[in-house]
């Protein structure tokens, strides 16, 4: 933990500042999340840090609210969709056989539709709820981390510790939670970085797409499309949030860089 | 029968097969889920009346098995259907926005596709110093952001402010090549930096892999220029995996084409996806789906294949 590289370092600390922004957005902003306390796209001034948005709304305090349904929507995907894929995973790789095969050849399938499509296809029938975004999305990419967490733990699997506990008759809940789990995390949490992006990435775009986050809530992608026609006069209004995610996504990503290679070579230190 | 004939029909098959099962997932997904779909199409207020017909207009008194055949053999027969909001056939309106989308992706891929093998070279030419270092530092970013925003970015600087191309990219019939051209300028330009960054990690990628041969030694220790090594001996022999991620990226782009069209506007596949999934418009959007898939799947396929036939101890067998 002594030295943190310079890159890693500013992607924990914008990382952080996100995060902290969204847990404590009521005390953060300014103005209220719907709250017209202005003309129409007005520019950059001292009241309104970053101007106003299409309807006369705050920018910075729809900002700030709108990166809370983002990082909310991004996070619980994540949480399911790695509980689901690692879950599977695991399962498919200690039972093997038929249960194996059907798992994976199910999930050879879903990821033969790209999962944009699929879930636009979805969507077209389902009630467009924060819950059934979350479902939808963590579902949908849950079968990226099954394929990992089944490569990692067919590897576990023959290791001689695995075969001692069960030999002492563990059963298959020890085997996977204090077996297998263990010794899959680095790869897993590694993985869980960019898992993140992309689900950041992915809900923006469907709320950009106008079948993501419904007003009058709103999340990054829903600011950029409520202020899209500005950009034609010239109104950069829309560019914010989008230079938001950016920004996300990069610090989140130079973090789980840093992860990655730190397991790796501790990995290294140890001899094996 | 020649081995390599088999590897293909095989290869090919599967792909069929995937794409028969991806028809179903597509159908289930939008049939037995939860809640009633013509509930959720009319919404809450629907009349018990307006419930009954469009039950009726969408077959959803027959069991789902029967209504997936009678879809599917539709659509192998080219007939997929009406539109709900509309009544217009789908196929003919669905033909006409895939040529535009196939026009756009064309154009994208033209351009990107050899950009991104040469700076590959490049890349492994120059590696570990500045232009390697700061190709992937693009990359990195790349991938973080969103495709809108490298739209908009377009759009504010190139079209607003220095007022070169439109921001909108109709074209229709009547336009010659060169309009259409200016036309998609912007988003072919979006599409190719979306893609690029990408294929041009995984070709250098791809040769450094080929790189620690024992030929490229070869031809190092006989007195061959660092970029002759390359060209002449790694390039080749690192073609299967750039075809394959050339294939990839263009199924990628296939799918990238969703959210640029709806950034400039352009009639195409994806605005048609997004604009009837909003109108809850289950034909169209199933069909779209379909469409999509089947592209998508018949990509990785072709790279599939390519790669077969490239190996050449398929291609001699002893």
């Amino acid at each position: 933990m002594s030295r943190i590289p310079i890159s890693a370092l500013i992607g924990l600390v914008f990382t952080g500042a996100y995060f902290l922004a969204a847990l404590f957005a009521p005390f953060i902003a300014p103005y209220g999340m719907s709250e017209t306390v202005g003309d129409v796209w007005e520019p950059m001034s001292r009241t309104h840090l970053l101007g106003t948005d299409s309807i006369g709304r705050d920018l910075l305090t729809r900002m700030i609210y709108g990166g809370r349904t983002t990082i909310f929507i991004a996070t619980m995907a994540t949480l399911l969709s790695f509980t689901t894929g690692a879950v599977l995973g695991f399962l498919a790789a200690v039972i093997g056989g038929w249960v194996d095969q059907a798992l994976s050849r199910f999930v050879d399938l879903m990821m033969a539709i790209p999962s944009l499509i699929f879930a636009l296809v979805v969507l077209s029938v389902m009630p467009v709820t924060i819950p059934v975004l979350i479902m939808v999305m963590g579902l949908l990419d849950s079968t990226r981390v099954y394929r990992l967490a089944r490569a990692v733990a067919v590897d576990i699997n023959v290791m001689d510790y695995v075969e001692a506990a069960r030999l002492r008759g563990e059963g298959r809940g020890w085997i996977i939670f204090r077996e297998i789990l263990p010794n899959a995390l680095s790869p897993l949490v590694a993985e869980m970085g960019l898992r993140f992006i992309f689900m950041v990435l992915f809900v923006s775009t469907l709320s950009f797409l106008g079948l993501g986050v419904q007003p009058p809530n709103a999340d990054w992608g829903g600011i950029v499309k409520e202020n899209k026609e500005g950009i034609v006069y010239g109104i950069s209004a829309a560019l914010v949030p989008a230079f938001a995610i950016a920004t996300l996504a990069i610090s989140v990503n130079l973090v789980a860089d840093w992860i990655l290679n730190r397991t790796t070579s501790l990995k290294g230190g140890r001899g094996g | 029968m020649h081995p390599i004939l088999i590897l293909v029909s095989q290869r090919v098959a599967l792909g069929l097969f995937l794409l028969l099962a991806a028809s179903v997932l597509i159908f289930a997904g939008t049939m037995i889920l939860p809640g009633d779909v013509a509930q959720s199409i009319l919404g809450q207020s629907a009349t018990p009346e307006a419930l009954a017909n469009l039950r009726a207009e969408l077959g959803l008194n027959d069991p789902p098995v029967t209504r997936y055949f009678n879809w599917l053999f539709g659509a192998l027969q080219g007939d997929l259907g009406t539109a709900l909001t509309n009544g217009q056939d789908i196929a003919s309106s669905l033909g006409r926005r895939l040529g535009n989308t196939m026009f756009l992706a064309f154009w994208a891929a033209v351009i990107a596709v050899p950009l991104a093998i040469f700076l590959g070279l490049l890349a492994v030419r120059y590696r570990n110093r500045w232009p390697d270092k700061l190709i992937s530092g693009v990359t990195l970013a790349s991938i973080s952001i969103p495709e809108f925003l490298i739209g908009y970015l377009l759009v504010y600087f190139v079209a607003v402010k220095l007022g070169w191309f439109s921001s909108v990219s109709m074209i229709n019939d009547s336009m010659s090549l060169g309009e259409k051209l200016s036309a998609i300028a912007l988003p072919v330009g979006v599409l190719v930096l979306v893609v690029l960054a990408h294929m041009m990690r995984m070709t250098r990628a791809a040769i450094l892999n080929v790189m620690q041969s024992a030929y490229i030694e070869t031809a190092e220790l006989k007195g061959l220029s660092g970029f002759n090594v390359i060209f002449r001996h790694a390039f080749p022999n690192a073609i299967a995996p750039i075809v394959n991620v050339v294939m990839l990226n263009l199924a990628y782009l296939v799918v990238g084409v969703v959210v640029v069209e709806v950034v400039f506007v352009y009639p195409g596949m994806g605005q048609y996806l997004v604009d009837h999934v909003s109108k809850r418009d289950v034909p169209v959007v199933q069909a779209c789906g379909l469409v999509f898939a089947a592209v998508y799947i018949g990509l990785n396929m072709v790279a599939d294949i390519v790669a077969i036939l490239s190996n050449p101890r398929l291609r001699h067998p002893k």
